[in-house]
Formats: C-alpha cells, structure tokens, sequence
C-alpha cells in the first residue's frame, strides 16, 4: 500500500467487488463443495448422499489403480521436468553464444509456446501413427514396433515427447533471459580465470542461473502435473483402459465419467494440498530469487 | 531482467577472423533444435495439401500436393466434418470471443482490484489481499468437477459467460499488477491530489496509461492462455455452436478413432487454423510477450 493513499470509503470496495465475487462464486464455493463431498458417498442414480466419513480417503490409499496412477505422474513429471529443462538449457547457452541470428534463432525456438496442449497431442497422433507416422516408422528401424494407444509403455514414450515438445520454449524463454541478466563483468571475470568453456559454465554460469533453474522446477512439475491434460486426452484417443494417465486425468475421468462424485472430489482434496504444498515451497523460492539478483 | 534484445559485445579472441569450431557447433545444435520445433508444423501444413485417401496411404509428406486449398475451404466453410452442425467459422469465431473476452476481462478485473489494494487505505486491504491471493494456489483443473458442479446449478452451461467467468477466477493477474503499481513512483499520487485529482481521475488518467506496455503484455499471455484452454470448454460447452477450435480438437480426434478413412487433411487443416493465431500474435509481440512472462514470474 501506499503512504499516500486515498481515502474514499466506497470506491475501493466497489473496485473489488467484481474479483472478489468471481472468486467466492467460482473458487470458495466449488473448493469447499470439494471437501465437503469428498466425506460422502453419492448415489449413483441422483437419489442423496450419505456420509461416509474418511472412507473416500481410505478407499484411495487402498486403490491398486490409484498408486500405479500416481507412480505414472511421478516418473511422468521427473522425466517431462528434467527432459524439457535441460535441452532448453542447452539451447539457452548456445542461443546466448553466437552472434549471428540470434535473433532468428530465439523466434524459431519459443514460438511453440502458443500451441495447445491437445492440438500438439494430435500432431503426436499424426506422427506416431501406427502405419505411417514418421517416429513410428523411426521407432519401427530400430526394430521398436512401436503402438501408440494400444501398449502402455509405447504411449508413455509418446506422450513423454509430446509433453517435452511443448514445453521446451517456457524453459528457454525464461534460461535466456537469465543468462542475459548476467552482468558483462562477471562473464569476462570468468573469461580471464578461466580458459575452457565447460568449467566456466558449470563454476561460474550455472550457479548464477540457479535461482531460474529452481523457479523453473517448480513451473515444470505444475506443468507436467496439471497442464499436459490435453495432451494426455488426445494421444490416449478415448480409451482410458490400458493406457497411462496421470492423477488430474483420473479425477476427471472417475468424476466424468465413472460417476463416483465422492471418490473424485477426495481425489480433487489431496492434489489440493499437494499444490499448496509445491507452491509454498515456490514462494519462499521467489524470496531466495528476488535476494540473489 | 535484463532485455533479449540486448547485443552483445564479441568475445575477445585472439583473432576474430579465425574460424572457430564451437561457433560452428553452437549453430548446429540451435539449427537442430529450431528444426526440432518446426518440423511437426511443417510436415502437418504440407501434409494437409493432400486427400484423405493419399494421406490414408501415404502418412505425412513433404512435398506439397494439390488439395491445401480445398481442404481448408471444407474446414473452415463446410458444416458435418467433425461436428454436427457448425463450421470452422464459428469455431474460429468462438476461440476469438474466449480469447479476447477472457483476457480483457481479467485484466479490468485485476487491474480494479490491484488499485484499490495499493492505493486505498483499507481496514480489511490485508483480508482482501489474502482471499484473493490463496486462488494462485489451486488452477482449474483441480477443483474441475465442483467448478463444474457451481455452473451447472447457476445454469450457466452452454453460455459464454459460462465459458469465461470461470476461467478469471485465478489471481494471476491482480497479483502482477499489483507488483507493478507498488514500482510506481509516489510523487505521482501526491502530485495528481496536489492538483486535485480524485482517485477515478487518478486511475483513467495517470496510472492507466502509465501501464500500458504491461497492459500489452498481460493481454498477449492471457490471449494466449484464453485461446488454449481445452479441459473447461469440453466440459462446459455442449452446445456445438459453442465449441472453439481447441475444443473442436477433442471432435477431431473421436472422428479420427472411428472412421475407416479419416478426413486427415481437413482434421490437419483444422488443427493448423487452431495453431495460427496465437503462434503470429507470440511471434509479432515477441519483446512484449517475453517481457510479460519473465518479469510476472507466472
């Protein structure tokens, strides 16, 4: 706030009025339904609900199928984090290297950004075509008969790339703008000390970039978590049974389309503390980072 | 942060004239990495200047064929290829109104908001701050079926206020604005009530243009986010005249499943249309748009 700020009575309540009612209607009131069903078992048919106390909880940590799914997500997440974090570091310090078309390479490079997460799940579903899709056929050379939608492993592959395609421009963008915040003295410092390009890099450039690279992490890991749905969708064309989805993909379908409101909603509760979680820790990561530049 | 656009001073080499293989490697893998990212989109542009029975035999190609215009001209204008009753028109029109409805809508919104955080003296400003901001933590997707839940009992399903109201509810905005206003001299306030400025004055007059360029950018990422959103209009939007060219997708990819020879160069066409405006609008506002993403840290 302000020291000198105005004083009307009225004004700014009627200024927050409008987010602060999108809010209570569209968040406080749907996270709070959440909760409260995750306790009860509703009827199939419509007919009312019964209160069934942590039973949802219970039935999950129970659950076969819960525990592969949320193993998936885990191996899904290191693998989509580390993959698209440490090929656009690559292209980062490369792009942050030449001087000629720099510019060019920059646009060629971040442009993805803009693609939707299920118009690049169906790219993914052109190019691993069974019969005909390029990586298959790349795949099929190795002698890796590759079948998306039908093996789970295959469609694991598939959607690990697709996941990593799209998300190597964020990573880039923001490597780039990390390593051009590098102070020029610190860059020649580093050029007198030190002769060979590797060590300068990781000595002197990797630890100054740390605080992106943390940052990114966690971006990543939300990423990978909540915002591949499309993707995930799309490349499992339909068919939910044999193949590989990860947790936000399994309230949705358990909701949607297995009715099981209770069930869901208790799976809703837990990612909901599991991103409180990732994003206090994201928080106290921004204090370190607004410290360290 | 410093700018992209920075240029950089040449390193002192012995000799600047001497070829250097690591600038030779440095090019090869940013040209490997830049194809990497382009050649899905090139292979699906020239692919869908084919016909469905070509593409059916043959899988993606690189040489173009003869029928680019004819299989977007059935996309975009012809109703029943992958729904029911609407064209690509109106799904072009749909991810527009949702792109732009939700952007300028959240910026107004946060941009209200954030003003009357920072510039008010508010007993509850600390409360307010606090309810607003708890909404970073939790995105869409992880209280999907309750959001689902609040709409269809507000009969809001099927509407474009449906559609878009939902989406705002986050902080995102109100959070970067705020950073921003807070970075806004002092002197100004003082000087505006000086002059007798009142708040609304104040806003329209000093602070809103002073914004600009943030207002530029924000708006470019909201776009962006607006025009890409799928999970909340599948659920929301039944009613086909409704769907946008992202939710068509979801269309595409059923037809896609089922059909004996699938209509693979209008569903390529139709996913290039989806592609198009958001990938120019990066591109075009790039300075803009990366300024917008890197100094709002969300």
């Amino acid at each position: 706030m302000k020291r000198a700020g105005f004083t009307n009575p009225w004004l700014p309540i009627l200024l927050l009025v409008p987010q602060l009612s999108i809010i209570a209607v569209f968040f406080y009131w749907p996270a709070a339904w959440a909760i409260q069903s995750s306790f009860y078992l509703q009827d199939p048919f419509g007919f009312g609900s019964t209160y069934v106390g942590a039973e949802n909880y219970t039935d999950i940590a129970e659950s076969t199928e819960y525990r592969k799914v949320a193993w998936f997500t885990v191996y899904f997440t290191a693998i989509v984090t580390f993959l698209s974090l440490s090929i656009a570091l690559l292209l980062a310090v490369k792009a942050d290297n030449v001087l000629r078309g720099a510019k060019t390479y920059r646009t060629l490079l971040m442009w993805v950004y803009a693609i939707a997460p299920p118009v690049a799940g169906f790219l993914g579903i052109m190019f691993f075509d069974q019969s005909h899709g390029p990586l298959t056929r790349f795949f099929g050379f190795f002698g890796w008969d590759f079948k998306l939608g039908v093996d789970y492993f295959d469609t694991a592959t598939a959607m690990i790339i697709v996941a990593v395609w799209k998300q190597i421009p964020v990573n880039f963008i923001f490597f780039l703008s990390g390593l051009q915040s590098i102070p020029r003295a610190v860059r020649e410092a580093a050029l007198i000390d030190n002769g060979s390009g590797f060590r300068r890099f990781w000595d002197v450039t990797f630890p100054l970039l740390a605080p992106t690279a943390f940052f990114l992490l966690i971006i990543n890991i939300t990423y990978a978590m909540f915002d591949t749905f499309g993707i995930i969708d799309t490349m499992m064309k339909g068919e939910p049974g044999a193949n590989p989805m990860t947790l936000v993909y399994k309230v949705y379908i358990d909701g949607f389309r297995g009715n099981d409101l209770g069930g869901s909603s208790a799976q809703s509760v837990i990612l909901m503390v599991l991103v409180l979680v990732l994003t206090i820790f994201q928080f106290r990561l921004i204090e370190r980072r607004i410290h360290y530049t | 942060m410093a700018e992209l656009t920075q240029t950089r001073v040449a390193q002192p080499t012995p000799s600047r004239l001497r070829f250097k293989w690591s600038t030779l490697f440095d090019h090869m893998v940013l040209i490997a990495g830049s194809l990497l990212m382009l050649m899905p989109l090139v292979y699906a542009f020239v692919t869908a200047s084919y016909d469905p029975v070509t593409i059916h035999r043959e899988g993606l190609a690189l040489t173009f064929g003869d029928q680019l215009g004819t299989n977007f001209d059935k996309a975009m204008f012809e109703k029943g290829g992958f729904t029911k009753t609407v064209d690509g028109m109106v799904m072009l029109k749909n991810s527009f109104i949702l792109g732009i409805g939700f952007a300028v809508g959240k910026i107004v919104i946060s941009m209200m908001a954030a003003y009357a955080i920072v510039y008010f003296r508010l007993r509850f400003a600390t409360f307010a701050f606090w309810i607003i901001f708890t909404t970073l933590l939790l995105p869409l997707e992880v209280r999907i079926l309750p959001s689902y839940e609040a709409i269809q009992r507000l009969g809001l399903a099927n509407t474009y206020t449906g559609l878009i109201v939902p989406l705002i509810a986050s902080a995102t905005g109100t959070f970067f604005f705020r950073q921003f206003f807070r970075a806004v001299p002092e002197e100004l306030v003082e000087a505006a009530r000086i002059d007798g400025a009142g708040p609304v004055k104040f806003f329209i007059d000093i602070l809103v243009p002073l914004s600009r360029t943030m207002i530029a950018a924000i708006f470019i990422i909201m776009f962006v986010f607006g025009w890409n959103q799928y999970l909340w209009p599948t659920l929301i939007t039944t009613d086909e005249s409704l769907f946008t060219l992202v939710r068509g997708i979801k269309q595409i990819v059923l037809t896609y499943s089922d059909a004996a020879i699938p209509e693979h160069g209008q569903a390529l066409a139709l996913a290039i249309v989806a592609m198009v405006p958001p990938v120019l609008i990066v591109i075009f506002f790039q300075s803009w748009f990366v300024k917008g993403l890197t100094e709002s840290d969300k």
